[in-house]
């Protein structure tokens, strides 16, 4: 039969920020009886409501699907983003990986591309600027074939599909030392360049893709796989060799400037 | 009131076409003369937005979170229906169109159905033009599943993240009008009104959720595609910033709001362990195609289920329901799971669960198999609950996870107030009383890709509408008060959290308002809201400023419109004296136990009106006609 789960003590040693402008610090803050069935943003909900009741402002954090799908929950737990547990996000992390006795530090997705909203709240607008820029095939409404006229290999499918999982998070930036978007662009990029419907515009998105992630202040794309490691759907490093050869070819022998 | 639903005349299959060709259409070069107002971001708004701004309309679009790729939608998992028959098994538009009005145990309106049906197939076109990676076959050619107790594989896939992809298609779409300049997204922004000039919606007021300042925008229409409102149960597979609040300004406008009463509740969830849970994981539909649900037969049984032999296994939907087994609709899952576990044969930690049991499908197909096809969420659901399907069976309860009812709209998806227009899970109009696996997905995508394009050409050729523009006193009027509301919910600053009382309004609907209802349960019910409510705005604490990032302020928000629609829940279960889909009143039903309509008198969608502070809303009706389907009983024996 089911036990019920254990409770534990632990300290949250977390990031306050007023604003954008406010330098922050790190505050202590206590936490008991923390059941250990309890995700990581339940925890959040808890000390929350035990701040309100203090009177003392909540701390602000972003989440929407609980799920680990809508990419909006996210911060640097203990040194790693999301958190110790592989291909996990935050809002799937549970209290039983936690020790009783353990101080926790939390702190927001740090970038110089994304500013500081509040306390763990970042702005990742960047994000979708760079999708503006061609993370699309550009298809109006109506014209469309049969979705069976043109096959695609199981395979390269899939392939695509890999690439496509992408939750939007920001877990490669915050994780790279220097907070480079290359896991995020070539996410994009390499599923849209895998698929034969997206070739006709492979070489343009590439370049402006490439060039709004430098305009964003993003950094380069350094080599040391924290991305990877970090992204809780295991997007693979294999997509940034693919965006660099898609960036290459189109840098070379494509007409698109 | 005078409700006229604009259903075209003609034979059913001719209709569409006919409607689009009697609609009268916006000169090319006027389209950019007219500004729309898209609310929501999700398969409805998204693609809304990007169908509208790319006909040429000018589009401002907002949306709750930090960017439009992440509404609710990104959550669904199973897939998205289309009749393309390209299994070969026997699927047409037509068989689309009969299981979604029989599924729905008729309670929609026939016209409104078989469009869905028809525009199923110009869905999946686009979506494949869009590069979304549905799953193929070996031959390169598009899969297929079966879902949601079809009896025909008509389901697209990406995955267990088709909603994910679908949505990106859409929010791809959607970036590139931006980049054209055509559509101006405004994310982090709650719509707090909707602001009417003349008796048209001509803007809405929102609420930066950074700064907390109110925010006016004018337009020459308005689109509401906000989603659904299932976390009126606290406890449910929604997002959290799901909310019903845009909606209910709208009622408070004078939108009828359509059965409102009509909620499903998904079987497969992992269930609820703690009291400061928050959410209940949807564990995917397609799991019933493959899991056994079971209890111990006896009441009682509490060994560990390795240890229960099969003769005291009750295999009740396969023992139950021969012809259809596991694969019985949502609703019937769902009130058989809660039926268990009231006769004290639950399990799990609060004995309030039914197993889903894939010991036998990875015998019959090996482990490797079962991990290609589910493996996403096994791996999901071991993380939540620390145990691996692929040894112990998982723990299944129903949760809530859609909402039938919404808005009212006509044919043209236009509300009785001139210039709103809903879309997607915020209207009322596809699924009748249940809605089938695998269909929202599909009727957002064509609220939003091919049938708001036509129908507000419609609207905009044959409507005089003078020019507004942002400074308009209706604009002001609606400001005030909704910083009137907020100073208020700041002010109180008694003893309870937001989600304190969000909690016990959840535990009081889902008791009386859920899976089963009866009348004493509806009426105390309804008191017990009124007392809530009177609590809330007695003794809620809602922390920090009003011009400030705030996320206790905006859920109080929604809490306090949240306390006020429960009660018309309350009130149109309690006035739909039959049972159907997924209202299941105990009074009613078949002598096997089975949700008994009364076609004679409930043959209709029940519409609310807003009646003004404190008085119970107005009754109207839209009957129902059926000239295409006779109207049965559903069977699933
Ligand atoms: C876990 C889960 C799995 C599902 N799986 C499937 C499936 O497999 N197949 C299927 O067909 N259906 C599925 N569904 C149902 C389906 O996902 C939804 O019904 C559908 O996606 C709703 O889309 P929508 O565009 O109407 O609204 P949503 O996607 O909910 O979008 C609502 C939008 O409105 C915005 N919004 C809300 N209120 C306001 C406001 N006041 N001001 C400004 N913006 C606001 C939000 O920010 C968001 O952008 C599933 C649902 C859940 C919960
Ligand atoms: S809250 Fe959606 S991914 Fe975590």
């Amino acid at each position: 039969m089911k036990k019920l789960a254990p409770k534990i003590n632990v300290t949250l040693k977390v990031w306050r920020q007023k604003n954008p402008d406010d330098p922050g610090h790190f505050e202590m803050i206590p936490a008991s009886n923390i059941s250990t069935h309890m995700s990581f943003l339940e925890l959040l909900d808890t000390v929350n409501e035990q701040l309100t009741q203090e009177g003392k402002d909540p701390i602000a954090f972003d989440n929407d699907c609980r799920e680990g799908i809508c990419g909006m929950c996210g911060a640097v737990i203990n040194g790693r983003a999301h958190g110790p547990e592989k291909a996990t996000t935050l809002c799937q992390l549970h209290m039983r990986k936690f020790g009783d006795g353990e101080t926790i530090a939390i702190e927001p997705f740090r970038a110089r591309a994304f500013k500081i909203i509040k306390d763990l709240a970042v702005d990742r607008s960047p994000f979708d600027q760079i999708i503006q820029a061609g993370g699309y095939i550009s298809v109006n409404t109506g014209g469309a074939p049969d979705a069976n006229a043109i096959p695609i290999p199981q395979d390269v499918a899939e392939k695509s599909m890999d690439a496509a999982a992408c939750i939007g998070c920001g877990a490669c930036v915050a994780a790279c030392p220097s907070a480079s978007a290359m896991l995020f662009v070539s996410g994009k990029i390499s599923q849209l360049a895998l698929l034969p419907q997206g070739k006709p515009e492979a070489a343009k998105r590439a370049l402006s893709m490439v060039r709004a992630m430098d305009a964003c202040g993003f950094g380069n794309c350094s080599n040391h796989r924290e991305c990877e490691a970090s992204c809780p759907k295991e997007l693979s490093i294999v997509n940034i060799a693919r965006l660099n050869r898609e960036f290459f070819k189109a840098s070379f022998f494509s007409a698109e400037k | 009131m005078q409700l006229d639903a604009k259903v075209p005349g003609g034979s059913l299959t001719a209709k569409w076409d006919r409607h689009r060709f009697e609609l009268k259409l916006v000169n090319p070069a006027n389209k950019r003369k007219f500004e729309i107002i898209v609310v929501g971001t999700g398969l409805a708004g998204g693609s809304a937005s990007a169908s509208l701004a790319e006909l040429g309309y000018d589009v401002k679009t907002f949306c709750i979170q930090d960017s439009p790729r992440r509404a609710h939608s990104i959550a669904a998992q199973g897939g998205i229906n289309a009749a393309k028959n390209y299994q070969n098994d026997g699927d047409s538009i037509w068989r689309l169109f009969y299981d979604t009005i029989k599924g729905g145990d008729f309670r929609a309106r026939e016209a409104n159905v078989y469009r869905l049906a028809q525009l199923s197939t110009d869905i999946i076109d686009h979506c494949v033009a869009q590069g979304i990676p549905f799953a193929r076959d070996y031959g390169g050619l598009l899969a297929n599943r079966s879902f949601g107790g079809a009896q025909v594989s008509r389901t697209f896939y990406a995955r267990g993240q088709t909603g994910q992809q679908l949505l990106l298609g859409a929010y791809g779409a959607l970036m590139r009008q931006v980049a054209a300049g055509k559509v101006q997204m405004l994310p982090r922004r709650e719509m707090v009104d909707l602001v009417l000039i003349d008796g048209h919606a001509r803007g809405i007021v929102v609420r930066n959720l950074i700064t907390g300042a109110f925010e006016s925008h004018a337009a020459d229409a308005v689109i509401v595609a906000t989603g659904g409102y299932g976390n009126v149960f606290y406890l449910s597979t929604n997002a959290e910033s799901a909310n019903v609040g845009a909606c209910f300004r709208a009622y408070k406008q004078g939108a009828l709001y359509a059965n409102p009463c009509f909620t499903q509740i998904h079987p497969t969830c992992i269930p609820h362990t703690g009291e400061r849970q928050s959410k209940l994981t949807l564990m995917s539909e397609s799991l019933r195609n493959d899991g056994r649900v079971w209890v111990p037969r006896n009441p009682g049984d509490i060994r560990d289920p390795q240890d229960i032999p099969e003769a005291d296994r009750f295999y009740f939907l396969e023992e139950k329901y021969p012809s259809f087994g596991n694969l019985v609709p949502r609703d019937v899952a769902s009130r058989n799971a809660k039926d268990q576990c009231d006769a004290g044969r639950g399990v799990g930690l609060t004995r309030c669960a039914v197993y889903l049991d894939f010991t036998d499908a990875i015998q019959r197909d090996g482990r490797e198999l079962i991990a290609k096809k589910y493996g996403n969420l096994f791996d999901m659901y071991e993380r939540i609950t620390d145990e691996s399907p692929y040894t112990t069976p998982m723990t299944i309860y129903p949760a809530s996870h859609y909402t039938m009812g919404g808005l009212w709209v006509d044919y043209n998806l236009m509300s009785n107030i001139p210039g709103l227009f809903v879309l997607g899970e915020a209207n009322f109009s596809d699924h009748g009383a249940n809605r089938l696996g695998a269909s929202a997905l599909m009727q957002g995508l064509a609220d939003g890709y091919f049938v708001i394009p036509y129908t507000i050409g419609g609207y905009f050729a044959g409507t005089d509408l003078p020019r507004f523009s942002d400074d308009h006193a209706a604009f002001k009027d609606a400001t005030l008060a909704a910083d009137a509301k907020t100073k208020k919910l700041m002010s109180i600053q008694g003893r309870r959290t937001v989600d304190n009382i969000a909690r016990q309004l959840g535990r009081i609907m889902w008791e009386y308002c859920g899976m089963t209802r009866n009348t004493q349960g509806l009426a105390k019910a309804a008191k017990l809201i009124q007392e809530l409510r009177a609590e809330f705005w007695e003794n809620v604490r809602v922390p920090g400023s009003d011009k400030d990032f705030n996320k206790s302020l905006e859920k109080a928000g929604r809490l306090a419109d949240t306390l006020d629609f429960a009660e018309i829940m309350v009130h149109d279960a309690l006035g739909r004296a039959e049972s159907c889909g997924c209202h299941f009143r105990e009074e009613f039903q078949t002598s096997e136990g089975e949700a008994q309509r009364d076609d004679a008198n409930f043959c209709h969608v029940a519409l609310w009106e807003y009646n003004g502070e404190g008085r119970p809303p107005l009754f109207h009706k839209e009957p129902l006609v059926f000239e295409n389907v006779e109207l049965t009983q559903r069977s699933y024996k």
